[in-house]
Parts: C-alpha cells; structure tokens; sequence
C-alpha cells in the first residue's frame, strides 16, 4: 500500500479499502436493505393493511426501519478489520485514529445510509406516505443517516472485542439515537402537512456536526480500550 | 395532623393502594440497595479469608 | 499531571487503602443521619403535609418520585465524572466509584419510573403515560443499563472500567440533547397540562419535607454506595497486604 503522508491521503485510502473490501462480498451489501424492507412490511402485516391509518404511521415508520437497518450493519464496521489484526495496526500508525474513524464511517454511510435514503421512496409508497413527503423524507433520512452511523461507530468500537457484540450495540446505541428519530420523522411529518421543514432540517444538520466533531475522537477512544483489552 | 383517624390515614381519601404501594417500593428499593451488599461483602470476605488461610494467595 | 493547582486530597483519594478507612469512618454518621432524616422526612409528608387541592392524597407520592428523580440524574453525572477521573488520571478508585453507582443509580430510576406512573394513575386515569418527564427518565434507564451491559460483558477489568467509561461519557453528553428533544416531541403531541409536580407554587409546608426527603435520600442511597465501593475495594486489592491483614484479623 502506498504511504498516506497526509490527512486527505490517509483518509482516501482507507475510504478506498474499505469500499473495495465491502465490494468484494457485494451479496452482503443487500442485507441492510433487504431488511430495511421487511421490516416496514412488517407492520401493515402484523397491524392493519389500511391506508389512513399506515399514512400516519409512515413518517415514524421508516425513519425506525432506517435506524434499526443502520444498527444491523454497524457490527461489521471494524469487526473484520479487528479479527485479521489490520486494526492493530491501524492504530499504531502515527496518523490520528480519528480520521481512519471517520473514513471507515463514511465507506459504511454510503453503503448503508445513502443506499437507504435512495430506497426510502419505495417504502415511502408502500406505507401511503403522501407524495409531499417524499422530499422531506429523503433530506431527513440524508441528513440523519450520517449522524446515527457516527453514533453506531461509538458502540461498535466499544464492542468490538467481544464475540457477541451485536445485540449489546443496539442497546447501547438506541438511546443516544432518539432525538435524531424525533427530528428525523418530525421533519417528514412537517413536509406531509405542508409545514415548513427548514428547523428540523437546521437541528439535524446541528446533530450531523456535533457527531462528526465528537464521534470520532470518542470511537478512537474506544477502539484504542478494546484493542489493547 | 392530616388525618383524623387511623384508618382514614391507611385510606388516604380512596388513593391508599397509589400511596402506600409507591411508598413500599421506596422502602423495598431503600432495604435492598442497603441489605444486598452487607450480604455480599460478607460472602466474599469469607471466601477470600478462607482462601488465604488455605494458600496464602487470595486470588 | 497537573499535580500544582490539584489539592492533595485528591491523590490521597486515589488510595484504596485510605478510601476503605476514610469510608468506614463515614457509614455510622450517615446511617444515623440518613435514617433520622428519612423517618423525619416520610412521617411529616405523609402525615403532617396537605394533601394537595386538586389530587388528594396521592399527592404525597411526590415525597419518593421528586427525590429519586433528582436521584437518579445526579448519580449518573457522579458515575460519568468518576468514570472520566479513572480514565484521565488512571485512578482505580474511580473506576470502582463509577461501578457501585451503576446498579444504584439504576435501581433508582426504576423506583422514579414506578412511582411516576403509579402517580400516574389517579391523576391521569392509566398506569403509564408518555408524557416528557417520564419519557426522559425511561431514557435514562436504558443509559444506566447500557452501561451495566457494557460491564458485564467485558471480562478484563481495566478494560471494562474503561469502555464503560468512555460510554457513560458520551451518555452525559447526550443527556441535555435527549431532554430537549424529548420535551419538545412532547410539546408536539400533548397540549401543555398541568405536570406532576408544580415546584414553584407549592407553598413551604409542602416543599420543606420534600426538601429533608431530598438531602435524606442523598445520605442513604450515598450509604449504599460506600457499601459497595468497600465491597470493590476489598475484592480488587485482595493480594495486598493490608487486605489480607484485614481479613485475617
């Protein structure tokens, strides 16, 4: 692998990595999405198939499908990279963890939250989400999808020495999701009744920045505990 | 005194069962976060003297 | 580190040996005087306090809810703060601090949570109701028990206390956002009613008990940590001499 010699190069190379990786098992790229789907499909299943009462729903509806997909697919996030050791030496290298944190996040958004946003509308559709909420749906989901990834980056480097991580990062990592969830489906609520989304919008961004000025440095944090544990 | 009788104080104005079931949980809370680590500090300092008479290594 | 502007008692705390001493001194006076100030607090609310206009009797819940409420939240910031102190200045008595808070600070929200809703219902008519305070608090319990979770499944001690703390960290950086956000979805989805509790109107025989149960509260459940921490100290130091001296006694 050629040297990384600076911030931009080192955080390239591991976007790089990591995509080419992901891309080499593309049958597992489909899974969060798959689930996405089912999990939607659940409700109109398993409660009722009506139309007013799934158009209520909807809003909230993705935006919980959105986020328990984006958990499903955060226990991958450095568990390969631990079981083959790359990730030791991943931190021992003198460039800040920080920025191998945050380009291992953005491979995993967009191929998990970005892939969601675009696969939204069809569940949007299947739930009767009336087509003014679409648009928000999808500015939420794009601004929200980035934060919980952060978020989830937190609890998969926490858990990423344990064998059976993946239930505990949904417990660990749920309750810091909630006011993304509140704004999130909040704005698509706003845009199916015609009110203006620009706040919700603004306080996401707010959370997207929060989590990306903190999340690295706590999942650095929490990678260099676990690795050395 | 808020109540006259004692009876009318066990009644507190028909909301007895929300007073005196709240109150019971706040003494169950109270005697258990107290009485369970008594009991568990006595468990393990009697395991660990009998481990160090036996081999003088506590571990 | 910083060793200049920091006072000594603050390195003195950092032996366990000093903190087992220190605390046993402590547990008669805060026995004493927690459980004075728990009998003085419950009888005065229970017997010699109104019953508030509007909810009767069931009023006098607020004397548990308030305190464990307040509880609750403080002893997670404790568990946070003790938590960062281990992790920054590798302190093993707070790590063992924040770990006999965990399971207090969580029994504690339960016991706010059950009385919230019991509360709940003479008051609102059901035995739940998802209104902000409630909410926020259920909230708080799933951080606490992330935290135990996250204890539990690490098995190198060290290692344990500190992913545990970097988590109750982050935990106390979301707490302000998770209360904003959920007192606004609140806001959204109920007009305002009257709360549990009206702090400010309530007149001084009201709030004087509620005070003597807050303070009183404090110094028990503060007992049952220093019960704990005892417990941590003796267990982890077990292969020093003067806790084999202690138990061999």
């Amino acid at each position: 692998m050629r040297q990384a010699h600076s911030m931009v190069g080192l955080f390239m190379l591991t976007f790089k990595r990591d995509l080419v990786l992901a891309y080499r098992r593309k049958s597992e790229l489909v899974n969060p999405l798959i689930f996405f789907l089912i999990v939607a499909s659940l409700f109109p299943i398993g409660v009722s198939p009506e139309p007013n009462f799934l158009s209520q729903l909807a809003p909230g509806l993705v935006w919980v499908a959105a986020l328990l997909a984006t958990l499903l697919s955060m226990e991958s996030l450095f568990k390969s990279d631990y079981e083959d050791g790359s990730l030791e030496q991943l931190l021992l290298s003198p460039q800040p963890i920080f920025l191998v944190v945050l380009s291992k996040v953005a491979a995993h958004w967009l191929l998990s939250g970005l892939a969601l946003t675009v696969v939204a509308p069809l569940l949007g559709v299947m739930l009767f989400l009336p087509a003014e909420g679409m648009p928000g749906l999808m500015l939420s989901l794009l601004l929200g999808t980035p934060t919980l990834s952060l978020i989830g980056a937190i609890g998969a480097a926490l858990t990423v020495g344990l064998r059976r991580g993946g239930v505990l990062i949904s417990l660990l990592v749920l309750p810091l999701y909630i006011p993304v969830l509140i704004f999130g489906s909040s704005a698509v609520q706003a845009a199916v009744t015609g009110l203006p989304l620009d706040g919700y919008l603004a306080l996401l961004g707010a959370m997207l920045a929060l989590a990306l000025a903190l999340a690295p440095i706590a999942a650095g944090a929490a990678l260099r505990i676990s690795v050395s544990g | 005194m808020a109540f006259a009788t004692f009876s009318e104080f066990l009644n507190m104005g028909g909301h007895g069962l929300y007073v005196w079931l709240s109150y019971g949980l706040g003494f169950l809370t109270i005697a258990l976060c107290l009485y369970v680590p008594i009991i568990q500090g006595r468990a393990s300092r009697k395991t660990l003297r009998r481990r160090i008479m036996r081999d003088g290594d506590p571990s | 580190m910083a060793s200049k502007w920091l006072p000594r008692w603050f390195f003195q705390l950092a032996s366990p040996r000093w903190c087992y001493d220190f605390t046993g001194k402590l547990i008669p006076w805060f026995a004493v005087v927690g459980g004075l100030l728990l009998a003085v607090g419950i009888v005065w609310g229970l017997l010699f306090a109104p019953s508030d206009y509007q909810q009767g009797n069931s009023f006098r819940i607020i004397y548990l809810h308030v305190p464990a409420a307040i509880l609750a939240q403080s002893l997670y910031m404790l568990m946070a703060i003790a938590g960062a102190i281990g992790l920054i200045w590798k302190m093993k008595v707070a790590d063992m601090v924040a770990k006999s808070v965990a399971p207090i600070g969580a029994a504690i929200a339960i016991l706010a949570l059950a009385t919230g809703a019991i509360w709940g219902k003479p008051t609102w008519g059901s035995w739940w109701v998802w209104d902000a305070r409630l909410t926020s608090m259920l909230v708080l319990l799933f951080l606490y028990l992330g935290v135990i979770a996250l204890n539990s499944a690490i098995e190198n001690e060290k290692t344990a206390a500190q992913s545990t703390s970097v988590l109750s960290l982050v935990g106390l950086v979301n707490i302000p956002i998770i209360k904003y956000s959920v007192e606004w979805w609140n806001t959204l989805h109920q007009p305002a009613t009257f709360t549990l509790t009206e702090k400010p109107a309530m007149p001084a025989e009201m709030w004087m008990p509620l005070l003597v149960m807050v303070i009183a509260t404090y110094i028990v459940f503060g007992l049952a940590i220093i019960l704990r921490l005892r417990n941590e100290i003796l267990v982890r130091e077990r292969r020093s001499s003067w806790v084999k001296a202690l138990l061999t006694r």
